[in-house]
């Protein structure tokens, strides 16, 4: 515990451009973009998917495939082929890992939707687009935060890693930690990364409840 | 770094002997949590359909860890397990893979249809037998693909290790990027996609194996 008191309770870690609020800053950046354009990939083709039934083996195997990608390796690469210039090598490996879960779940909830609740929206003269928008997404919704929010929490955890190839975040307090021996800062990192998720976690708890209509979070608790 | 091709492949044959240990310390690491994983979530599954009130914040607690950046447990654990261990890569890939596996067996066995188990009460089977001959089966497919999640992930988070010194494979992505290298960096990530493919194909087939009664209704 002593080491945590060291850390955070050292002003000059408060301040300037290696300070706790600027690396949270490049942190919740890298984080943010790379999770925004997973959405705009991952969540259209996803609801395409789920409605028209088409490509669902696409689905399947990328997301499997995906998981098993290791990011560090991808990092290096990327960073190693295009140079530290911008944050664009960095948003690649993370991108890449938060696609499969919002995807997946994006097209599970979809294609999870009652079929007689479906054919009753058509029935009641809806067309797809008007299904899809009205019915199926809302009552999916569910489904598709937890997605966003494993994604989430992966991408912010992983975003460490972005430290290792000398771009800033987080993780510079771990990894420059590491190479020096300064374990309080290390820990202290660690830790910050550790709450960022938790609450990045309980964001997410927050929007499914403001977001997610009482009569479809009647059958909570959806994995 | 010009006229270099992106990838020497005669450089996997003139360093495999340094390549195959950290194959194989890559699939121990990788594996073992996952078998210990399972080992524990079959009883603690089996407790939380028991105790519904206790597994409830239990999920909460796994929720909760499997939110923490591995990088950051390696680290928090240095000083416990040591720097360059495999224990200090395998117990946070064994909690990651206890956060997916219990919430597995618990949705396996809680999916087992009411007329189905009320068949095996009315039956005569005692409580032990309906599990072993009913639930279980029946909950095998869920668990498996808790399993397959679990596996893949596994194999793919061992090479963070290589950032606190034990990484498997992951010590090529340190080592391509010293170098400013590409071929051992791009070896490790293929090696690393194969191992988790392979993995995961052999999953695939044990639940054919395991689930017969699914094929021949045509639904797996």
């Amino acid at each position: 515990m002593n080491w945590l008191i060291d850390f955070f309770g050292d002003p000059a870690n408060w301040s300037g451009p290696e300070g706790i609020p600027v690396r949270l800053l490049e942190h919740l950046e890298f984080a943010g973009l790379s999770l925004l354009l997973a959405m705009l990939i991952a969540i259209p083709l996803g609801l395409w998917i789920g409605h028209t039934g088409r490509g669902a083996l696409l689905v399947v195997l990328s997301a499997n495939a995906a998981r098993a990608l290791p990011t560090l390796g991808l990092l290096v690469l990327i960073v190693l082929f295009m140079g530290v210039g911008t944050i664009v090598p960095v948003l690649i490996p993370l991108v890449a890992l938060a696609v499969p879960p919002i995807l997946v779940n994006t097209y599970e909830g979809i294609r999870g939707v009652d079929p007689d609740l479906r054919d009753a929206a058509y029935g009641m003269g809806l067309r797809g687009g008007q299904v899809l928008g009205r019915v199926l997404v809302p009552v999916a919704l569910p489904l598709i935060l937890l997605g966003l929010r494993l994604a989430a929490i992966q991408v912010v955890a992983t975003a460490t890693v972005a430290a290792y190839v000398g771009l800033g975040g987080l993780g510079r307090y771990i990894i420059d930690g590491l190479a020096t021996k300064n374990y309080p800062s290390t820990i202290g990192g660690a830790v910050l990364v550790a709450l960022l998720a938790l609450l990045v976690q309980f964001a997410f708890v927050l929007a499914q409840r403001v977001t997610v209509s009482p009569g479809v979070s009647g059958r909570q608790d959806i994995r | 770094m010009d006229e270099e091709p992106l990838v020497r492949w005669d450089w996997i044959g003139r360093n495999w002997p340094r390549i195959q240990p950290l194959l194989e310390d890559h699939i121990v690491m990788a594996l073992v949590p996952v078998v210990i994983g399972l080992l524990v979530a079959l009883p603690l599954g089996l407790a939380g359909v028991r105790w519904r009130r206790l597994y409830q914040p239990t999920v909460g607690v796994m929720n909760v860890i499997y939110s923490l950046p591995s990088l950051a447990v390696f680290i928090v654990l240095i000083p416990i397990t040591g720097l360059a261990t495999r224990t200090t890569v395998m117990i946070p890939l064994t909690f990651y893979a206890l956060a997916v596996l219990i919430p597995a067996v618990v949705d396996g066995l809680t999916s087992v249809p009411d007329h189905v188990r009320q068949s095996a009460v009315a039956m005569g089977f005692t409580p032990l037998r309906r599990l072993l001959r009913v639930d279980l089966p029946i909950a095998v497919p869920v668990v498996l693909a808790g399993l397959r999640v679990a596996t893949v992930s596994s194999i793919s988070l061992v090479s963070v290790g290589a950032l606190v010194g034990r990484g498997g494979l992951g010590y090529l992505f340190i080592d391509g990027w010293q170098r400013q290298f590409y071929t051992p960096i791009v070896v490790g990530i293929v090696l690393v996609v194969v191992l988790a493919g392979l993995a995961d194909l052999m999953l695939v087939l044990a639940q054919r194996l395991l689930t017969p009664w699914a094929r021949a209704r045509g639904s797996a």
